[in-house]
């Protein structure tokens, strides 16, 4: 422990802490300033950036005792006496925030940028903001809002929301009304897992596998035992109740017993007074294994002599195979004058989500807040947490309390059990609090990622362009563990007709166990995969056509009376024609010189369209629902209360928003209260783009009966008929008079009735695959068109600018959609363009941040997006699910516009620039390798 | 676990090597420690027990014209360098080369000295020193000297200082001059590590008329193992009139004497060739046009 003096937001400290101290550790944990957050711990991402002596620094890897002495500013110092700083102000106005984990330090970095430079540029912005990385907004309404701020700092009137048109707003729906967390985000107020310390807490840390594939002889913990300060060492013979755990299938292991599948499993776990002695009682534990043979090809896996990854699986490593079985593709293919057959190769993705996962425990009885054993965790499923630990540590569900903590992004990697299970039962342990927090690096290694995926398909036509066949094979690497793979792979499978008439289908998808990092949830949820091979194919048959690509698709476009090829009519609600007219329009316009390619010197541009669709709601014959609590109060507020989860999406401003509609309440008298098992009913797992649909109908309906209630009420104590009441302004009107709503709360009091109402809402029945009928409630479309730009002499590709338009039903929050829109392309212009996920024979070399690109915002292209409102009649005010769509498509949009511009098509990703350029001076058309493959 | 256990800002050369006398070496020097925190993090360096952050010894940050040269303090971040005007304008590569590594806040810590202790065959900020022929005011050994930076190199990652013995204390070169000027750029790719494909600086000096190359000195990586000048190329550019005919003698010399490799999940050695010949026909008539001109703007900072 040595003297570090500091001054903090202008107030001087004198600290006694140890040197070894990172900057971002004193602020964090010795000064209790969590504003400031720690992603990468390898400077990154900039997540942690303060001002040290006004000068922007990546505070994780910058030592403490390196800033003795400095004038330290991080986000909590600049709102002052309670007014918002400009940044903070533009950044809520723009909708610059989502999950708000990076917030802290793009707002720091920006705040940088502006004191030196008070009129930067859009290029100046890029520049300072580099390597400030953001996974939610995909920086747009950064740049505006950082544009916005030096306006108003240089005394000019700060930009607004440019908005997006839509149909007429209600009074609460429709309206962009910023979320009810967003001022703790831009404050360094909000709370993450991480942000939250217990008296006596202890540090718990993991032990992984040593190999890809082993067998457990022998762990001798004895000596990590010994190790003074640890408090607990825990192996699977400590696992109370069932060691297997996962959403669908029980097979991942909670402490490896009999093998370890990758190298991610999770061997041991310890508590410890310190983070220092947690890291060294890890190095002594001793564990033997019998390495075994390794399956890392999802195609090899399925061969006979491959080695098992699950010996009790009574498919060998098939895990599921997947079939769509649509009219006579034979005939089909017969019936086309061209057929186009290719292969494609995706890889897998890492989430990358700016929060790396925490999970803390709390014993039963350990205070008065906590009388029940408590899990406070970033969850996207915070039932099935508690599910899945009760039946880990053999109690009853209900002896679980799951306290969901604000979630810094998920995307889909969020749902798998992660510390959760391992935290309650070191803190049942050792009876102390207990603190898992993930770093980066086994963050990277540890949690299912976006399935790698090989798809062979081939599509058939007529000379007039009707679609006539499409026949496909997709194997999907599940990895160790199902996770989520049989129902991601499905949707993959289904979707792989893409959202056309399509008469005739055979698609065969093998899901298949590896020993890999499992394969799960990702955004997309499988047909992100099947679209870039998918709308490949259709560029590829409609220039052997030669036809128009957008012709080609406006021809076979699903619409209202179309069958799909599991066999559902579509009712209505289909907008993918008018979302293929709005992004053409804009695209080419009326010009008669628009050209799909053309060279400029040294580089080559192209256009690139490509269309989506994708369900909302589980569908498949799987029970959907959703149960929210609306209570309203004496003083004329509201509560919505709800296990659903808000990662950033803006969940709780769209139930805020429909709950306000329907109690005529003004919105900000809503509060959402989101994911306590305890205190809020389950609204089902955040995934599938359900939760706008599923607990936004919950919400509305349990609002409806509450003003019903309250009419009643009103009724009764005012003796005129229901039907006159009109609710307004947060009163009821009647006969020219008002009433406070909260006024007739105490009525219902008065009568011992309860101003509450809970509503369990089940969505519309779905059938399973293979039945026929209505697979699901709603789907969602989207087209969108990229323009890239080539440089032909080094083959790198940028993308200029994205034109979108996507159809959600309605536009709940123009502004939360806007940003949904923005970030869905940019992510997936990473998966495009910067990320792969690199394993080498079952060890992962991409574990660390340095080594995985997500796009950072010089990637940012121009992005004009359209919505199209094409309302579905069992959604809330007509919407349906937006999370995914609006990124599926952008990778096969991008492929198709390369191809445009160079007459190379890219039949893998990430795009590699390497190979591309090799093949232009080669003169070939394909690329089938990426840059995985430089070795 | 803790990077580091004990952390020192000595005030003097001599109080700095003292520390590192005393732990035998289980102390490293760290200046900026954006390369340095990374590779102990990532086990490819031992935890030390103490770090010697050498920074707050006085002229370690020091950035000062003396006459026709410069001397850089060890000490000095790229934000430094990059905000630096006579820099702009008489080491312009320098300035490019430094304006992008990392992102800002890597660029407002980490040092021209650590640049070069990390000793990569392609360190930014290094292939610039390199064409500007810099020399490194050093202690190898106790001794303090001045050494030709190219002597520093023995492998890549590996230089002659041993960062637990030895001190980078600064550099020096001479600016340009009249008909001289310099340049820089990179190729990257998206994915992966944020390491050059291939980076370029050239130096070069002009006849009084301006019409033909009298010298130059080109840094080319990574090519070597550790950076090296193109001599080949240097050599035929000498006394060559000014014009395209030269980029184009440079190109194919480049590409009889420079023979890149393959590096795993970076670039194909026909990658890297290509992209020689890409960056000499982008850097060299750059590099001219600002000796002819004697105006330098620097071009690409903070983006490529």
């Amino acid at each position: 422990m040595s003297k570090l003096l500091l001054t903090v937001n202008d107030t001087p400290y004198d600290l006694d802490v140890p040197e070894s101290r990172t900057l971002a550790q004193v602020l964090r944990y010795d000064l209790g300033l969590t504003g400031t957050k720690i992603g990468c711990e390898e400077a990154e991402c900039g997540a942690c950036t303060v001002l040290v002596d006004g000068t922007p620094v990546d505070s994780c890897l910058y030592p403490a005792f390196k800033a003795q002495g400095a004038r330290i500013t991080t986000i909590e110092g600049l709102a002052r006496n309670g007014e918002l700083h400009p940044l903070q102000k533009a950044f809520i106005e723009h909708g610059a925030v989502q999950c708000g984990f990076c917030t802290p330090g793009l707002i720091m970095t920006a705040k940088a940028l502006l004191d030196r430079n008070p009129n930067p540029t859009e290029h100046d912005i890029k520049v300072a903001l580099k390597d400030t990385l953001c996974r939610c907004t995909g920086y747009v309404s950064v740049i505006r809002a950082i544009q916005s701020a030096a306006r108003e700092l240089r005394g000019e009137e700060p930009l607004p929301w440019p908005g997006v048109p839509t149909v007429p707003p209600l009074k609460a729906v429709g309206r962009p009304v910023p979320p009810q967390e967003v001022v703790d985000k831009v404050t360094g107020r909000a709370k993450f897992a991480d942000d939250y310390a217990f008296p006596g807490m202890l540090i718990g840390r993991t032990l992984r596998a040593a190999y890809p594939h082993a067998r457990i002889k022998r762990i001798d913990t004895s000596k990590a035992r010994a190790l003074p300060g640890v408090c607990a060492v825990l192996t699977h013979q400590d696992v109370p109740g069932q060691n297997r755990h996962g959403l669908i299938y029980a097979d991942w292991p909670v402490l490896c017993d009999d093998k370890v599948r990758y190298m991610g499993d999770a061997v041991a776990i310890v508590a410890a007074e310190d983070a220092d002695i947690a890291a060294r009682a890890l190095e002594l534990i001793e564990v033997d294994y019998e390495p075994l043979p390794v399956v890392t090809d999802p195609e090899y896996a399925h061969s006979p002599d491959a080695p098992l990854v699950h010996e009790e699986w009574e498919t060998g490593n098939l895990l599921k195979h997947i079939k769509v079985r649509h009219g006579d593709v034979e005939q089909g293919f017969a019936e086309s004058d061209v057929i186009i057959e290719r292969e494609y190769r995706t890889p897998t993705v890492e989430h990358a989500f700016m929060e790396p996962e925490c999970s803390i425990a709390v014993p039963a009885g350990y205070d008065d807040e906590h009388p029940k054993l408590t899990i406070y965790v970033g969850s996207q499923i915070p039932y099935e947490d508690r599910r899945q630990t009760a039946a880990a540590l053999g109690v009853p569900e209900d002896q679980i309390r799951v306290r969901g903590t604000l979630i810094g992004g998920g995307f889909g990697g969020k749902e798998d059990i992660a510390g959760q299970i391992h935290a309650a039962m070191l803190a049942q342990a050792t009876g102390r609090p207990v603190k898992i927090l993930y770093t980066r690096q086994e963050s990277l290694l540890f949690h299912p990622k976006r399935h790698a995926t090989i798809i062979r398909i081939k599509t058939g036509a007529k000379r007039d362009g009707t679609l006539m066949a499409v026949q496909a094979t997709l194997y999907g690497d599940a990895g160790a563990y199902a996770s989520l793979s049989d129902k991601v792979m499905t949707r993959a499978t289904t979707h792989a007709t893409g959202p056309y008439v399509v008469p005739h289908a055979k698609i065969d998808c093998y899901a298949m166990y590896t020993n890999n990092p499992p394969s799960g949830a990702f955004r997309g949820f499988g047909v992100t995969q099947s679209a870039f091979a998918v709308e490949q194919n259709m560029d590829l048959v409609a220039e052997a056509l030669g036809m128009d690509p957008v012709e080609f698709r406006r021809k076979n476009a699903q619409r209202v009376g179309a069958t799909t090829a599991t066999g559902q009519l579509l009712r209505e609600s289909v907008g993918l024609l008018e979302t293929i007219d709005r992004v053409e329009r804009d695209m080419r316009g009326s010009d008669p010189t628009f050209r799909w390619g053309w060279r400029e010197g040294t580089k080559a541009y192209g256009w690139g369209v490509a269309c989506a669709y994708k369900n909302t709601g589980l569908g498949g014959g799987a029970p959907d629902r959703a149960t929210a609590e609306v209570e309203v109060f004496p003083n004329s507020t509201a509560e919505v209360r709800i296990s659903s989860a808000d990662m950033g999406q803006g969940l709780s401003v769209v139930l805020a928003q429909v709950t306000a509609e329907e109690l005529g309440l003004p919105v900000e008298r809503v509060h959402v209260l989101l994911s306590d098992t305890d205190l809020t009913p389950d609204g089902g797992p955040t995934t599938a783009s359900r939760q706008t649909f599923m607990s936004g109908n919950a919400a509305r309906h349990a609002a409806i009966t509450m003003r019903q209630a309250l009419a009643a009420a009103a009724a009764e104590r005012l003796g005129v008929s229901p039907e006159v009441i009109r609710f307004e302004d947060g009163r009821l009107h009647h006969n020219g008079s008002a009433v406070e709503i909260g006024e007739v709360v105490t009525w219902m009091h008065e009568q011992g009735q309860e101003a509450k109402v809970r509503y369990v809402y089940d969505a519309p029945k779905t059938q399973p695959l293979g039945t026929g009928g209505d697979m699901h409630f709603a789907f969602s479309y989207a087209t969108q068109a990229a323009l890239v730009e080539v440089d032909l002499e080094t083959g790198a590709v940028k993308v200029l600018k994205i034109i979108a338009a996507n159809d959600v039903g309605r536009a709940i929050n123009p502004r939360m959609l806007e940003g949904q829109v923005e970030g869905g392309i940019v992510m997936a212009m990473g998966n495009c363009l910067t990320e792969e996920y690199i394993v080498e024979n079952g060890v992962p070399w991409s574990v660390l941040f340095s080594r995985y690109k997500i796009p950072s915002i010089k990637h940012t292209p121009e992005v004009v997006s359209h919505f199209v409102e094409e309302q579905v009649s069992s959604g809330p005010f007509g919407a349906k699910g937006v999370g995914e769509i609006t990124s599926i498509n952008t990778m096969p949009a991008i492929a198709n516009a390369i191809y445009h511009a160079t007459g190379v098509r890219v039949y893998r990703v990430p795009v590699d620039q390497d190979a591309l350029l090799r093949a232009l001076k080669a003169g070939a058309t394909e690329v089938h390798t990426t840059w995985h493959d430089v070795k | 676990m803790s990077l580091w256990n004990h952390y020192y800002t000595p005030a003097t050369v001599e109080e700095a090597l003292a520390l590192l006398r005393t732990y035998q070496g289980r102390a490293r020097v760290i200046a900026g420690g954006t390369d340095l925190l990374l590779d102990i993090k990532q086990g490819h360096l031992p935890r030390p027990d103490a770090l010697v952050d050498i920074t707050r010894i006085p002229g370690m940050g020091d950035l000062r014209q003396e006459d026709d040269t410069v001397y850089l303090g060890a000490g000095v971040t790229h934000a430094q360098i990059v905000d630096s005007p006579v820099l702009a304008a008489r080491a312009t590569c320098l300035v490019e080369s430094c304006g992008v590594v990392g992102g800002p806040q890597v660029r407002n810590v980490g040092t021209i000295g650590g640049n070069v202790a990390h000793a990569l065959p392609a360190g930014d900020g290094t292939t610039s020193l390199i064409a500007l022929d810099a020399t490194a005011d050093v202690v190898l050994n106790g001794v303090r000297q001045w050494l030709p930076l190219s002597e520093l190199f023995v492998g890549p990652g590996e230089s002659r200082l041993d960062q637990t013995r030895d001190l980078l204390i600064g550099f020096r070169f001479r600016l340009c001059g009249s008909h001289e000027g310099s340049a820089f750029k990179r190729i990257m790719r998206p994915q992966g590590v944020a390491l050059p494909i291939l980076g370029c600086a050239i130096w070069v000096r002009l006849d009084e008329s301006g019409q033909r190359y009298e010298d130059a000195r080109i840094c080319i990586g990574p090519v070597a193992k550790v950076p090296a000048r193109a001599e080949a190329v240097e050599q035929a550019l000498r006394g060559q009139a000014v014009d395209a005919e030269a980029v184009e003698l440079a190109v194919s010399v480049a590409r009889q004497t420079l023979h890149p490799r393959t590096s795993k999940y970076r670039a194909t050695a026909e990658y890297r060739q290509e992209m020689i010949e890409v960056l000499l026909r982008r850097v060299l008539p750059l590099a001219t046009q600002r000796a002819r001109t004697g105006e330098a703007i620097p071009e690409g900072v903070g983006m490529e």
